[in-house]
């Protein structure tokens, strides 16, 4: 019998069976909803919601992928809410989590997709093989291409978590080849978020599901589809090392004295003035640190095409690269021109000469 | 905003820099051999007595266009000095902003320390400023109005642009970054684009010229 949610202890119940409070879940509603820069009723109003919700149906399908998105929120700091959340929202299909396998497993997912129709999340962490009809990653016999086609038709919204399921990510790196494109480029009839990052921050992806759950649509979304509340500011900005940028001190390599004061990491590479997630703020690890902090430039992993954007330690702005074929042709035919009309000027002049030296002889 | 399947910015700094300075460097190669080349007279005249020495006339044409004869008035000095100004200005902005000096060191491998972007900022509002009483000057001035072509007024525009994208870029003005600085590379590729074609050119020719013209002056016996 599948498992609606109707019957389920609705998450208010399951957390307060777990020894969370009332208390606990406002505090983390209200701290959601400050991420997300919601007005002051709407943490009440979110945590009421959250109280109340059946448990949400989620299906995970994992593509082409690492399985460092599923890491990143299953072990982000300490037993944090979100990972309450988590393992209190009606899971009913991860090839990473799930105990059941082989048939059982597919057959949990249809299941939940004839029982939940319409109203399941679909969350896809991975990339999508195209090429050859998708035969490059496959699952119990059957495409990537297939299945998420398949669940795609069925469910209320599709959450891209990670870069490769958002942008193709480093599967659809240069040479791509499995033909890897992003969930968007197949499923085009359904709301899809994207969460980008290699790996996104967990706050995001539970503050989604979160707005979800509450509000019944999906939140504010930028122009590559990334809920506006995480990724509406670039790294640069909000960088605590900014200053040192705008003042002209870069650390010239990571062992220097600009390193060692913490100056800018704009000259080895970072990409955070073109990079827009919430690291810089959010930070890592129940806020500890972020990549720039820990002294390495942002790498840039929340935008498309990360991989191949000339070089994790080359400077942005150096990433022009002058092709020396091309502009070594183009010396050669600048100089082939110019000795051409040379060569032109010099006969019309040897022609006029002759003729002026001809005695008798006038025009 | 994507063009041809890629975000602006890679368009930018891909294809269309790539393009503009493979016409850069075709265009000036062309326009120096061709000019450089060009089959000279003989001068048969007989040089006056006591002049310099060519390669000193050549230095003395140079320095003396550096600057105003006196007697040409205030506006002439107007002209010279601002002149100056966004001269000094543009090369301050481009040799002194780090993320310019790693642009070049991409192409060339040269490095060299920088100034901190306040600085920048400043020199780009006054070459701006500069820039635009130029314009200014062009198109009132009863003179150098009828004298100007498009040609003058497509060269004033490739300059100054690159510095409006570029102060826009910096402070976020507009747009989002990317396509700020999409834009601001966009510039510079159409910079480069018309710079052997139109005045531009002068960058290369302003010393040959000078010095040809010293050289010619001072034969000729002209005080300076």
């Amino acid at each position: 019998m599948p498992d609606t949610g109707q019957d389920r202890p609705t998450l208010g119940d399951s957390l307060a069976a777990r020894g969370i409070s009332r208390r606990s879940l406002l505090k983390y509603a209200g701290y959601l909803a400050g991420l997300m820069a919601l007005p002051p009723m709407a943490s009440r109003a979110m945590a009421e919601a959250l109280a109340g919700a059946g448990r949400q149906s989620v299906i995970w399908l994992s593509f082409q992928e690492c399985t460092g998105c599923v890491e990143s929120l299953t072990r982000s700091f300490s037993p944090t809410i979100e990972d309450m959340i988590f393992n209190l929202i009606s899971l009913d299909y991860s090839e990473t989590l799930m105990a059941a396998s082989g048939t059982a497993a597919e057959e949990a997912r249809l299941a939940a997709m004839e029982a939940n129709k319409g109203k399941f999340i679909l969350v896809v962490d991975g990339s999508v093989s195209t090429r050859d009809d998708g035969i490059y990653s496959t699952n119990a016999g059957k495409t990537n291409l297939a299945v998420l086609k398949e669940t795609a038709a069925e469910a209320a919204a599709v959450i891209s978590v990670g870069t490769c399921a958002a942008f193709g990510g480093i599967p659809a790196a240069r040479p791509n080849p499995t033909g890897a494109v992003p969930v968007s480029e197949i499923v085009t009839d359904k709301p899809v978020v994207n969460i980008s990052g290699c790996p996104p921050i967990p706050d995001a992806i539970a503050g989604t599901i979160a707005y979800f759950i509450t509000f019944g649509k999906l939140p504010e979304l930028d122009h590559l589809n990334r809920p506006r509340a995480f990724f509406g500011d670039s790294i640069h900005d909000r960088c605590y090392r900014r200053p040192y940028y705008d003042k002209g001190l870069f650390a010239k390599s990571f062992d220097d004295e600009g390193a060692r004061n913490g100056w800018c990491l704009y000259e080895v590479g970072c990409k955070g003035p073109v990079t827009y997630n919430a690291c810089a703020t959010l930070k890592w690890n129940g806020g500890v640190s972020f990549p720039i902090q820990s002294g390495h430039g942002c790498l840039g992993c929340s935008e498309p095409g990360f991989w191949d954007q000339g070089g994790f330690y080359k400077p942005l702005s150096a990433s022009v690269m002058g092709n020396n074929a091309v502009l070594g042709g183009a010396a050669a035919a600048g100089l082939v021109a110019g000795a051409a009309s040379v060569a032109m000027a010099r006969r019309r002049r040897a022609a006029a000469m002759a003729a002026a030296s001809k005695p008798g002889e006038t025009k | 905003m994507t063009v041809m399947g890629m975000s602006l910015l890679d368009f930018a700094r891909g294809p269309a820099i790539n393009t503009a300075m493979a016409v850069f460097v075709l265009g000036v190669l062309w326009r120096l051999v061709s000019l450089l080349g060009l089959p000279r007279s003989v001068d048969r005249s007989r040089p006056k007595a006591g002049v310099p020495s060519a390669p000193m006339a050549a230095l003395a044409g140079i320095w003396r266009h550096m600057g105003t004869p006196r007697g040409f008035g205030p506006m002439s000095m107007f002209q010279v000095f601002n002149g100056w100004i966004f001269h000094v200005g543009l090369a301050v902005i481009v040799f002194g902003f780090a993320q310019h000096m790693l642009f070049l060191k991409g192409l060339f491998g040269l490095s060299w320390p920088v100034l901190p972007t306040s600085v920048i900022t400043l020199a780009a509002y006054v070459t701006l400023a500069s820039l635009v009483a130029a314009l200014v000057r062009r198109m009132t001035h009863p003179v150098l109005r009828l004298l100007s072509t498009g040609n003058d007024y497509v060269s004033w525009l490739v300059t100054v642009l690159p510095v409006v994208t570029g102060l826009l870029a910096v402070s976020h003005l507009g747009a989002r970054y990317e396509t700020l600085l999409a834009l601001h590379i966009l510039s510079i590729a159409l910079l480069l684009v018309w710079f052997p074609f139109g005045k531009l050119m002068h960058a290369f020719l302003v010393f040959i010229t000078r010095a040809e013209t010293g050289m010619t002056y001072a034969r000729r016996g002209v005080k300076t």
